[in-house]
């Protein structure tokens, strides 16, 4: 299927792909690289999610990991938490998924163009940044800053070690990363990822910044951006409900009044700041 | 005099020192050395006398934990322009962690028997490094009730 039919599609028939990659990041997360079954191509836009269906086990929300620049693979990251996902990760090389999407709304990147750009992500946060990361990067004389602040529980779950090493390394994007604790032999940072806000070097008036992690981690992140100085509405979030329809029809993902398939799962800050301090939503 | 001179020059390039008061500073300066500590090297053990603080010019601090028959774990670090060491404020002055340079670190350390004698003497001085202090420690409870939390899991996305 080409990029103009994939448009067209039905947002609710499942389009088998297959596993062409398997790699494992940590004790619990993979990564997938999937290609359309048939031939084709995949266009997505960074932050947006796809429902995956494994035969027999059901569907789930998964982010897209992969680089926009790259639709000839699709790339998703996956934590196994429970009977999907365990599903999901032990499938094989040569076998196939179905595929929906891809769903929701995007992170900002473009209109994020002029401006530094702080990414601040939480543990398997990182995945649903990582297209954003890529694309920042292919246009990183379009920014101020390029800012990446990253915080996992220890050195061992650090997701994409090798990717934000290289990132690291470059002359134009500042990369922390912070661990909670960490044995001998750990030469980095040790403290809460909010600690890596103060001193980044970014201009507060003039950053816009992307948040992901699990939600407790991205409430104190965005408290202390905002203690940086940046506006709740030049912050954006990703948030996760559990999902059925992924397109607006199903009111299982609800979360206030938006939906999260549709209406997220990026959104910006200052227009769900009451639902996120809401508990239990 | 060139000596106080060179830690009044110091002192000057650390935050903690930013909206001082410059008699302040030379009291504080009357209290302070230069140190350095080559990379594996302990500032401090837990249980030793806190006698000291220091303000980290340069260079990475591990705080460390340690626990029979475990290997140290650290629970956070400390680097250029940190403040490291607040036992000595809060009786019984003993320190509760090690502190272990984790690359070449520069230090300006404060003899707080020294200090506060001077804070006793001068509340102002007394109130200005206190409320230097306050967020040092804030920060520190804050942080430890994240660590608490567990912020990457096993919530969404951790
Ligand atoms: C928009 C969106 C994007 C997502 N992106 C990704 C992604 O890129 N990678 C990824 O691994 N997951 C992602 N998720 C989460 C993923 O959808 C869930 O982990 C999955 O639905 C769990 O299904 P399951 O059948 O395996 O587990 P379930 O049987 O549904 O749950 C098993 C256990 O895991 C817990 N659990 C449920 N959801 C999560 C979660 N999100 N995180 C941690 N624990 C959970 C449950 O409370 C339960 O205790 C995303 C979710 C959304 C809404
Ligand atoms: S998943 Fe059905 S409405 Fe969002």
């Amino acid at each position: 299927m080409n990029v103009a039919m994939q448009q067209l599609a039905d947002p609710m028939d499942i389009r088998p792909f297959r596993i062409e990659k398997i790699r494992k990041e940590l004790a619990d997360t993979f990564t997938m690289e999937l290609v359309p079954e048939g031939g084709g191509s995949f266009a997505f836009k960074p932050g947006q999610f796809n429902m995956l269906y494994t035969f027999g086990a059901g569907e789930v929300p998964i982010s897209i990991s992969g680089d926009p620049a790259d639709p000839s693979k699709l790339v998703h990251t996956i934590r196994r938490v429970g009977a999907i996902t365990q599903a999901i990760g032990n499938l094989s090389e040569g076998m196939a998924v179905g595929v929906r999407g891809p769903f929701g709304t995007p992170w900002p990147v473009e209109e994020a163009f002029g401006s530094d750009l702080v990414i601040l992500a939480g543990g398997l946060g990182l995945a649903p940044l990582r297209p954003a990361i890529y694309m920042a990067l292919a246009n990183r004389h379009r920014f101020g800053k390029v800012v990446l602040l990253y915080g996992s529980r220890s050195p061992a779950e650090i997701l994409f070690p090798k990717e934000l090493e290289k990132w690291r390394g470059r002359f134009d994007t500042k990369v922390r990363v912070t661990v909670d604790r960490a044995e001998p032999g750990w030469g980095g940072h040790v403290g809460v990822v909010t600690k890596l806000v103060t001193g980044a070097g970014f201009d507060p008036m003039h950053t816009v910044a992307f948040v992901c992690g699990p939600e407790i981690m991205m409430r104190y992140g965005i408290q202390a951006l905002e203690q940086a100085g940046i506006d709740s509405s030049s912050i954006y979030v990703s948030m996760e409900r559990n999902m059925k329809c992924g397109i607006g029809l199903c009111g299982h993902c609800q979360w206030g009044a938006p939906f999260v398939c549709k209406d997220g799962p990026v959104f910006r800050f200052d227009e769900v700041a009451d639902a996120f301090k809401v508990r239990e939503l | 005099m060139v000596q106080v001179d060179n830690l009044g020059r110091i002192l000057e390039e650390h935050p903690f020192a930013e909206g001082l008061e410059p008699a302040l500073k030379e009291l504080m300066i009357g209290c302070a050395a230069n140190e350095r500590f080559e990379a594996g090297q302990f500032l401090f053990r837990e249980g030793g006398d806190a006698k000291k603080f220091y303000l980290v010019r340069s260079g990475v601090v591990a705080v460390e934990v340690h626990a029979p028959g475990r290997q140290a774990l650290t629970v956070e670090t400390v680097d250029d322009g940190g403040v490291l060491g607040w036992s000595w404020l809060v009786a019984p002055h003993k320190w509760t962690f090690d502190a272990r340079a984790q690359t070449l670190v520069r230090a300006l350390s404060f003899d707080t028997t020294c200090l506060m004698r001077k804070m006793d003497s001068d509340p102002i001085l007394g109130y200005q490094v206190l409320k230097r202090f306050v967020p040092v420690m804030a920060h520190r409870l804050h942080a430890a009730r994240m660590q608490m939390f567990d912020l990457y899991g096993p919530g969404k996305k951790g």
